[in-house]
Formats: structure tokens, sequence, C-alpha cells
């Protein structure tokens, strides 16, 4: 990401990228994945630059958006942790896991902390169930997590890069 | 280089098949001089449980500590799919040796090379021991016998990046039968006597299907492999991708060309990059070799793939939902009929299958239908993939035939309940199944038998819950997921699901009353008939047969207001018992401040302002304070 508040650059990469795609409307949904790994979220301006590129209406573009839980309308923190709440990581504990992660980060589930450092959410069965219960941090992930320690040290290991910045679209 | 017929993929297949002649291994001839000769391969697993756990880095280590040694041309290094036995991850396989290194960690990787291929023995501390008989085992694990792999054939025995190990193991061969030795109606109906049913859930006899598809009239038709995997807790499709992405192309373009479709999507998860990852390298490599593209070994047959990403969204895997996501739209399901196989994507008759069952139709072309069908029980045919999770010794994916019984799966090829607990319950079909108690662990199970115990196979997640399970929460945690999940276009199942979940609560909190049970029984049969989808019409699966089979549990939260596996916090009464020393620990840690007590004295528990956190019993040395 970037310190520099034009993002410019970052939508003339998405039009290229829609550019080089054979059909354009039928892949809209690839597109906002584009979207969303470069711009980090999917803020309205995002949304309707997509609209008028695509030409159709900006709704269509909001009810796809809104739909997949995958897409998220506000900035996400630098790093985002995960607590697996699979079915099989759910009867190895994983509700004190989440209990946890969020008291030290100190935010609920769904959220971003203040200093923009992590977002917290929660996903549904991410294939190492033998691990249970697990957490992913950008999407590296961390098995048997059955003490407090190991995720305050987990956390601590991102923690320490403290040059934050985050792409803010005006 | 493209393959221009089928002489061109047996000469591949011959001039590879010295890859492979290391790993078959008939019985345990580890170390006799004359395999000591031969070069040795060391299957690293790469699947996504082992990947977790460093497997990637254990293999780079590998390559260079062989380096170091000057055994690099002895020893190659591979990385594999899954194993199955992903609790013992992260888990390596020696051929020619036939040794299994289960839980290896980067330090071990030194004393492999040392003590295995320089010393020529076994490393003894990394072998596995049944926690059971105490005997270690180098090969033919038990956690094995039991099993029949079909679907997961070359998963753990071929680098699935590398197509020429897939065409080495009979890889593209069903096809080529398909092609120049089979009518598309033949194929059709030797799918069809196999017997083999879909393994996304319904069950639905995938001959039939292919032929309706088949039978409509249409300038194009499309093939769709469903590998959404919604099921939280299932994890045997994204496997089968990871470790052998070849067999679900084989078989998608065996499936096109029966159905006369020269189109196919893959509609993956964007939360699986492993999956996808070898996937783009398996379709890269099949349209190198000419497998996918224009005339196929030389035939007239055109068909090509393109991978589609889900955005996180289970109803999604619902077949008519999944083809509206395709198409850039909501993925919300619609009404059928008009089924896919007469209108799905953009209009077009289309056939959606799901991964498992597209791993079964290579080896059923070669072997044949009868073979096939003479595995399994009378109505369900063949081998079902579980994905064997929760309180069991041996988490993983297990593939056994039709019919096995519970009991064989949770404790023969599972290893029993952990820590020596007492098996509860197992639930199976994920948000739409059931819990199924002990008196049914020798079911042998198939589609109808567990529709006859309140279940259903589903994908088949397998959890396994013991006596520290509480069933009310169980159901709770399910009808949380529909909650999130139903995607609101039938009131019964957006609204439906939040009452449900709401008196779930309240039981849970106890503050439930006895014709709560009444009302949640009543409501369960108002979703399941008036809603649209599956999601909405097994929603109530997992109240139902938790209502069945432990109503007593509900009774005592709703009665006694006890919860008898001490889950649920509301109901929990933490008491000190005479064991305590007096201490003062726990007073320390008690974030209410309501444990009090001289030191050596017994302390107490202020229960009006105990916050029921834990805290205080997770910190006693002396096992003195218990919960209720
Ligand atoms: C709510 C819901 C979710 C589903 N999720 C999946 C899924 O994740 N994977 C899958 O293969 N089938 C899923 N199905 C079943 C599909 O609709 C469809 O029946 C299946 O993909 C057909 O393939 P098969 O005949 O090979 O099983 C789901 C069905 C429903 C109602
Ligand atoms: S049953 Fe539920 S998930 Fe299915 S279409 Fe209706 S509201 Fe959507
Ligand atoms: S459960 Fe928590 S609040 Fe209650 S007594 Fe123990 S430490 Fe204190
Ligand atoms: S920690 Fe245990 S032994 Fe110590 S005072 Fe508390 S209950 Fe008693
Ligand atoms: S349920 Fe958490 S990894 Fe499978
Ligand atoms: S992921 Fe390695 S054994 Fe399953």
């Amino acid at each position: 990401m970037c310190d520099n508040p034009s993002t410019d650059h970052l939508f003339q990469q998405l039009d290229d990228y829609i550019d080089s795609l054979p059909y354009k409307k039928e892949d809209l949904i690839v597109i906002l994945h584009q979207a969303q790994a470069l711009f980090g979220y999917l803020p309205d301006k995002v949304q309707w630059h997509i609209a008028q590129k695509l030409d159709i209406p900006s709704a269509k573009v909001y009810g796809v958006v809104s739909f997949y839980s995958f897409f998220t309308m506000k900035p996400r923190g630098k790093h985002v942790a995960n607590v697996c709440m699979g079915t099989a990581c759910f009867v190895r504990g994983s509700e004190k896991l989440q209990a946890e992660v969020e008291k030290q980060l100190g935010i609920k589930t769904g959220q971003t902390t203040t200093d923009h450092l992590f977002s917290l959410d929660s996903v549904r069965c991410i294939g190492a169930c033998g691990l249970a219960p697990v957490m992913t941090v950008d999407g590296k992930v961390y098995g048997r997590l059955n003490d407090p320690k190991e995720v305050e040290h987990i956390l601590a290991t991102y923690e320490t890069e403290n040059q934050i910045s985050e792409t803010v679209v005006h | 280089m493209k393959l221009k017929n089928t002489d061109e993929l047996n000469a591949l297949k011959i001039q590879n098949l010295v890859l492979l002649e290391n790993r078959r291994v008939p019985n345990n001839s580890a170390n006799t001089s004359e395999s000591q000769d031969r070069p040795r391969h060391v299957m690293v697993c790469g699947g996504t449980g082992c990947h977790a756990s460093n497997s990637p880095e254990i293999a780079k280590l590998l390559i260079q500590e062989l380096q170091r040694r000057g055994l690099s041309d002895k020893v190659q290094v591979l990385q594999t799919g899954c194993f199955g036995f992903c609790e013992k991850g992260p888990i390596l396989e020696i051929h020619p040796d036939n040794v299994l290194y289960v839980e290896v960690s980067t330090e071990d990787v030194a004393d492999i090379v040392e003590e295995h291929f320089i010393q020529g023995k076994l490393v003894e501390r990394l072998l596995y021991i049944d926690p059971n008989t105490e005997k270690r085992f180098a090969s033919d694990l038990p956690f094995y016998h039991s099993q029949l792999r079909i679907a997961l054939r070359n998963c753990s025995y071929i680098a699935p990046e590398d197509i020429r190990e897939y065409i080495a193991a009979d890889g593209y061969q069903a096809l080529s039968k398909v092609l120049f030795n089979m009518s598309p109606t033949s194929v059709i109906e030797e799918i069809k006597k196999s017997g083999l049913r879909g393994r996304g859930g319904g069950g639905f006899p995938t001959g039939t299907k292919w032929e309706l598809t088949r039978q409509n009239e249409a300038k194009q038709r499309y093939i769709i492999c469903n590998a959404d995997e919604g099921d939280p807790g299932a994890f045997m499709d994204r496997s089968i991708l990871e470790g052998d992405p070849h067999s679900v192309l084989e078989a998608m373009l065996i499936a096109g060309s029966s159905i006369g479709a020269s189109h196919g999507f893959i509609y993956i998860r964007a939360e699986y990059p492993l999956a996808i990852h070898r996937l783009e390298i398996a379709i890269k490599q099949a349209r190198q070799y000419g497998l996918l593209g224009e005339k196929i070994l030389g035939s007239e047959f055109c068909f090509d793939v393109e991978i589609k990403y889900g955005a996180g969204a289970f109803v999604c895997g619902e077949e008519t939902a999944l083809i509206h996501s395709i198409e850039g739209t909501r993925g919300e399901p619609s009404v059928k009929p008009p089924f896919p196989a007469q209108q799905g994507l953009w209009g077009k008759p289309t056939c959606v299958n799901n991964v498992e069952t597209l791993a079964n139709i290579p080896p059923i072309i070669l072997k044949g239908a009868d073979w096939y069908a003479g595995i399994g029980t009378e109505k369900s045919k063949g081998t079902k993939v579980f994905a064997l999770a929760g309180k069991v010794n041996n988490v993983g994916l297990v593939e056994v035939p039709m019919g096995t019984t519970l009991r064989k799966i949770i404790f023969d090829i599972g290893g029993g309940i952990k820590r020596h607990k007492s098996f509860k319950a197992a639930q199976t079909g994920g948000p739409s199944g059931g819990c199924i108690p002990a008196k049914h662990l020798d079911t042998p199970i198939d589609y109808e038998s567990l529709i006859a115990i309140g279940s259903m196979m589903g994908s088949g997640g397998l959890i396994v819950m013991d006596e520290g399970d509480c069933m009310v929460n169980i159901a709770k945690f399910f009808l949380e997921f529909t909650v999130d999940e139903s995607c609101g276009r039938c009131t019964a199942c957006r609204v439906g699901t939040k009452r449900l979940h709401e008196i779930l609560t309240k039981i849970t909190e106890g503050k439930g009353a006895l014709d709560d049970l009444d009302k949640l029984e009543k409501l369960c049969k108002t979703i399941k008939v008036s809603s649209l989808c599956g999601l909405g019409q097994s929603a109530p699966n997992p109240i139902l047969s938790t209502i069945e089979y432990f109503r007593d549990e509900y009774l005592a939260h709703i009665v006694d207001k006890t919860c008898p596996a001490g889950v649920c916090k509301s109901l929990l009464r933490y008491h000190i018992t005479d064991k305590c020393k007096g201490c003062t620990l726990c007073a320390k840690h008690c974030p209410a401040g309501c444990i009090t007590g001289s030191t050596k004295d017994r302390h107490i528990i202020d229960q009006e302002r105990c916050l029921k956190c834990g805290a205080c019993m997770e910190k006693c040395h002396f096992g003195a304070i218990s919960h209720h």
C-alpha cells in the first residue's frame, strides 16, 4: 500500500485489468476481487468507477458487493487475523480462542483496531482441522492455539512493525 | 509438446513409468540390498494441514541437506497432496524403503539424512506409535487398514504439480478410451451402471444427470465442477484438487465429451489459495500437452476449462445459486424446475458435478462399471471420503466403502476418542445434517441409512463429539451459521432461522421454558416445507436430531437450569471443593474479585458477582475448583 493520497495509478491498474478481460459484465466478481486486492477494500468510489466502466447500474455492483462476505466496504487493518469458526475448530475450543484474540486486540470480531494495525474476522474451515483450533494472520496458518501466551506471541510478531500506512480513497 | 494421438500419450506414459517404479512396493522390503541401490523418493506432504505446519520449509531444508551431504543425485524430494493422516502431520514417506515418518519438524532434517540415508537405519523417534498398543509402525499403519482409496488414489502417491507423474499413473488413459473406443451414450451407460451418485450432498445418480443434460437440444452445453465446499469442517474437495488436480480435469473432459460440452468451469472458493495454485498449474500443463484445447489427442473433440472464484457465500454451493454467481450476479438460488440440465448457465443445458464425484470417473471408465458397483451397498455404490475431525485421535481424510459403520471409522481408523473420554455424538452433513448418538454407531452408512437416522451424507464432514460437548450449544452453532448464510429470499428461511436461533440462545442462557421445545419443532417443520432451496429445507436438521436423541440435555437446560456438559456459561456455577489448600492464587486472578478466604483456608466464591470466566479453575494447581 502507499502513503500517497492519490490513487490514480490504482484506478489505472484496475482499468488495464478490466480492458484485458474478454468478457466484462459477466466477470464482475473477478473484477471486484482484483479491485479489493488493489485498494484493500471496496469503497463507494471504487464501486461507482467499476459500474461506469462496465456500463451497468451502480446498484447492481453494490448488490453484488454486499451479498458476498469476502468483499468489504470498510478499510481493513494492516494485518488481518481470522479465527476459524468451522465445526472442527468449534468443538476444539475456537470460541475461547476468539474471545482471547478479541481480548488481546481490544476489539470484537468484524472490527479494526484504532491504530489500523489489525482487523479481526472469522472464517469457516481452512482445511487444517487437524490443527484445531486454528487462526490465520495475513493468510499464514497458526494451529493448536490453546494457550493465550501463544496468541500473544503471534500477535507480537506483527506488532513490531509500527510504521502504519493505509490506502485512503479520496 | 502437444500430444497428437493415443500412441504419443502411451509413449509418454512408458517413458515416465520410471518416476513411479520406486513407489510401488508390494510388501515391506525396506533396506534390502537390492532396494539400497535404487534412487530414493522423499514424498513430503504438501496438503493444507501439513503446509500450515511448515512442510514446504522441511522440503527445502531436506534438499539443501542432501546437497550438502552429496546425496542430491541419489535422493529426490517431491511435494504431494494430503496423506489423509493430518493429525500426525507434517508427514513424509520414503520410497522404495516404504517408510513413513510422522510429526516431522525442521529440526529433524539433519537426522533423517544422517540416520536414514547415510547409516541406512530408521529414525525411530519419527515412527508412528499406536497410542493403544504402543507398537511402532514404519509402514502399513492401522489408520489405512480399512480404507479403500479410489477418489484419493493419487493423493500422496504422485507429485501433483507434474503432469508426467499423473500420466505415468494411468492419467488421461480413461479420456483416451472414451474418445477412441466408446460412444458418448456408452460412456453415460457405463456411469449409470456403476451406480455412482453425486458426492456434493444430493446423491443424484451421476450418469442420469449426464443423460438429462445431453438430451436437451442446444448448440452449447456446459459442465461445471462444484468446488465451493461450503460445509465448515469438510476439506475433501480441496484436498483432491491439491493432491490430484488432473483427475478432476480428466473427468471434466470425459463429462464434456459425453454430454456435448466444449466448455467447463471450476467454481472454487477464493479462500483456497493452494488448491487454486495447483489447479492453475494443472490447466497450464494440460494445455501444453494438448489435453485441453482444440482436437484433443487428435480427435474431433475440443474442450477448455476456466476457473471462477466464489466470494464467501455458503449458498453459492447450491447449483442454481452457483450458476448465478458465475454469471456475475448475486448468488441467490432460483426455483427448480427448470433444472440446470434444462436451462443452466446463460440459459444453456448445464451439468453441475462435485469434485469428489468427478474424481471417481476415470477409474470407473478404466476398471469398468461392474468393478465399481461391486463396492458399497445396494443403493450407494463405491466409496465415500469423510473429513474426520473433532474429538477423535486421528483427524484426517478417510476414504471407505459405502456401508462402513461409524464405529469402524471413528474407533478403528480414527483411533477412538481423544484423551480416553467417551463418545457422545457424530455430526454428519454439516449445517444440513444431524447428530448421531452412540446407539447408531453400528449403522452401515450410506445415503439412505443416514437419512433414516435423521442426518444426511452431505459432502462428508464427520465431526466427532465427546461428553464435553453440549448438544444444545452445537445446534445453536449450526443455526448461527444458517442465519449468517441465508440469502434472504424466503421469509421462512430468513426470519425462521433467526427465531430458532433466538430460542436456542434463550435455552442456553437458562431462560428457556418447556413449551420452547414444541415451538422449536413446529417452526422447524414450517421452515422445512416453505423454503426454496436446500439450505432452508435442511437448516432445522441439527435441531430436530438433537431434540430427538438428546432431549434430556434440552430438559436439563430448561428445567434444572444446568448444562450437563459444562459448556453453557450462564448455567455454570464455579465452586471450590475441600481439595483447596488456601494458596490464594485464584483470588489473585479473579477479574471480579469475588473469591475470598485467608491463606491456608478453603476459599469461597461469591456466586452473585462471579463472571463465569473460568480463570480461577485454570489457575488452581490442586484441581480444587469445579463447575456444574
Ligand atoms: C445450501 C447448499 C449448499 C451446497 N453446497 C455444495 C458444495 O459446497 N459443494 C457441492 O459440491 N455441492 C453443494 N451443494 C449441492 C449442489 O447443489 C449440487 O447438488 C451438486 O454440486 C451436484 O453435484 P453432484 O451431483 O456431483 O453431487 C449444495 C446444496 C445446497 C442446497
Ligand atoms: S431457503 Fe434460505 S438460502 Fe435458500 S433461497 Fe430461501 S432464503 Fe435463500
Ligand atoms: S469464574 Fe472468573 S469471576 Fe468467577 S470466581 Fe472464577 S475467576 Fe472469579
Ligand atoms: S487456587 Fe485452588 S488451592 Fe489455591 S486458593 Fe484457589 S481453589 Fe484453593
Ligand atoms: S474447522 Fe477450522 S480448520 Fe477446519
Ligand atoms: S495435509 Fe498432510 S496429511 Fe493431510
